[in-house]
């Protein structure tokens, strides 16, 4: 009350604020709004996109989507092994990219890393890979390695790496500096330093962005297989390819619940973990 | 006399048998993962070939094809607005139906509506685009319904997210003066929401703008179909000037897009 009263109240009448320029405002308002529209339909007209299609083509895929009410089990038992190597692909694509990820995380975490060049350098190198989706590595590594799961464990070590250390360094920057100063206080050598201030601390987030990228991985193995990189993705594609829809059914549900299943189990420990 | 009687000792066996059983089962988790991947080791002399290949490739583009890279990367950009157009608008009665008021967390409702939109998130967008092509052919329109019904996912969680969070002061203002529940929505939770709403979307856009470059892969249009056919055809430089569009777009879009919702919130 006391700092209100201390404003200069005495130009008073004289200078009331002016009204908005409302018809102003509005007429840009109008104006975004209709360059909007336009991009929309421009966007839609050039891509071809017609609803009328989508109404057309519906019987076609409800034939689809009513395979999904009745799953063919005794094909599903067939695919497990499939499903089986997606998980695996996950499991050491993760890892791998977790363990590498250890020392680019160091590296870009301007209060572990004093160099500003390296801290530099590594960013650039994670955020370029992060620009590059994860099926188009496994297209490239297809191309390198050959048809098979090799290609798709490959593509989700580059992929997990770079998001991992990039949710673990900016994690990192946010870590209480008092460990940090003591040890370097009591002259500890580097890996001393890294090994009792920084693990304890970061080791938690680490883990559970491992999971989290761990849960991200399964669904796109689920997929890889579409370019060849092996999984349940293989089967899908040629399912899909003799329009054998109760199989494509049968294998997405499949899909489905593995996923739900992971994030599930995942999920759960990342709760007990922070 | 005095009694001192120290602390217990913490129970170290408890705790050794813990870390011990979480070893052992991450021991038989990486056994089972490592023992049947078949890794065909015979293909590696011919990879470095290719890998040799593909770099050369990558820092000797094509140039003269990057007429074509423009206007596919331009058709999968088209794709992702799209999309998340559709997204955007279809996610808003998903955010009211999986929002909880205050105190009420468990009900049925919101939580039916967060497992619908956490069913939809798990469907792969590239798998959708599968569904869609069955429907309405190979082309942009399918990865566009593909990419439209995936966002709703996420979409809709951030939006019911952002429902729960707003103030309820001007609600209970409205509701004072005797408003119906279309003037609440319209001149209370709407105002609050909206420059959230935009927010999302956009960054879902930049999401999108990275998926849509490789629907094509499976046939949905966009970047992703001249890339395939690239890669199985052995084409390096063309793979190269393709990849370079892609890094270049996709950084062009993220930056765009993170300065504009900077702005906007």
């Amino acid at each position: 009350m006391a700092l209100r009263n201390t404003e200069p109240t005495q130009t008073g009448l004289s200078t009331l604020p002016q009204p908005p320029k409302q018809l102003k405002k509005n007429l840009s308002r109008m104006l975004w709004t209709a360059l909007f529209l336009v991009t929309i339909v421009g966007a839609a007209w050039h891509t071809e996109s017609d609803p009328r299609q989508l109404a057309m083509g519906w019987p076609n895929m409800w034939r689809l989507l009513s395979q999904f009410l009745t799953p063919d089990w005794v094909y599903m038992k067939k695919v497990l092994p499939a499903v089986y190597e997606t998980i695996r692909m996950a499991i050491v694509g993760t890892t791998v990219g977790a363990i590498i990820a250890i020392p680019i995380t160091l590296l870009a975490a301007r209060n572990v890393t004093k160099n500003r060049f390296f801290v530099f350098l590594s960013r650039t190198f994670m955020n370029l890979i992060r620009t590059i989706p994860e099926l188009l590595f496994a297209a490239i590594f297809v191309a390198i390695v050959g048809i098979g799961a090799v290609a798709g464990i490959l593509a989700i070590i580059f992929f997990s790496f770079a998001i991992i250390a990039k949710l673990t360094s900016e994690s990192l920057e946010t870590i209480d500096s008092g460990p940090l100063e003591a040890m370097t206080a009591v002259g500890a050598s580097p890996l001393t330093w890294i090994r009792y201030a920084v693990m304890p601390q970061i080791l938690p987030a680490f883990i559970s962005y491992t999971l989290y990228v761990f849960e991200i991985n399964v669904r796109t193995a689920a997929v890889l297989g579409l370019v060849g990189a092996g999984g349940i993705g293989v089967p899908l594609n040629t399912a899909l390819a003799f329009l054998q829809y109760d199989r494509a059914a049968s294998i997405i549900l499949l899909i489905f619940l593995v996923v739900l299943l992971i994030e599930a189990l995942s999920g759960t420990l990342r709760r007990r973990l922070i | 006399m005095t009694t001192t009687s120290l602390p217990k000792a913490p129970n170290v066996w408890r705790r050794r048998m813990r870390t011990g059983v979480i070893i052992l089962v991450l021991a038989v988790i990486y056994g089972w993962s490592f023992t049947d991947l078949s890794l065909n080791t015979k293909g590696f002399a011919q990879g470095w070939l290719i890998t040799k290949n593909i770099f050369k490739g990558l820092f000797s583009p094509e140039w003269s094809y990057s007429g074509e890279v423009l206007m596919r990367l331009f058709e999968s950009i088209e794709m992702a607005w799209l999309g998340t157009f559709i997204a955007a608008i279809l996610a808003i009665p998903f955010g009211f139906w999986a929002a909880s008021h205050k105190g009420h967390t468990y009900s049925i409702g919101p939580l039916s509506g967060k497992w619908v939109l956490s069913a939809i998130r798990t469907f792969p967008e590239i798998i959708l685009a599968v569904v869609f092509i069955v429907a309405v052919g190979p082309g942009a329109f399918a990865g566009i319904l593909a990419l439209g019904v995936h966002s709703i996912g996420m979409l809709g969680k951030l939006y019911s997210e952002a429902i729960e969070n707003i103030d309820p002061g001007p609600i209970e203002a409205l509701e004072a003066v005797g408003a119906n529940k279309l003037q609440i929505l319209w001149y209370a939770i709407l105002p609050q929401v909206l420059p959230e709403f935009a927010s999302f979307a956009i960054y879902r856009f930049e999401i999108n703008v990275r998926a849509a470059t490789v629907l094509g892969i499976v046939g949905a249009g966009g970047i992703g179909t001249p890339l395939i056919f690239a890669l199985q055809g052995y084409a390096w430089s063309r793979v190269g000037i393709i990849m370079l569009g892609i890094i270049v777009a996709v950084m062009i879009i993220d930056g765009l897009s993170g300065y504009i919702r900077s702005r906007l919130v």
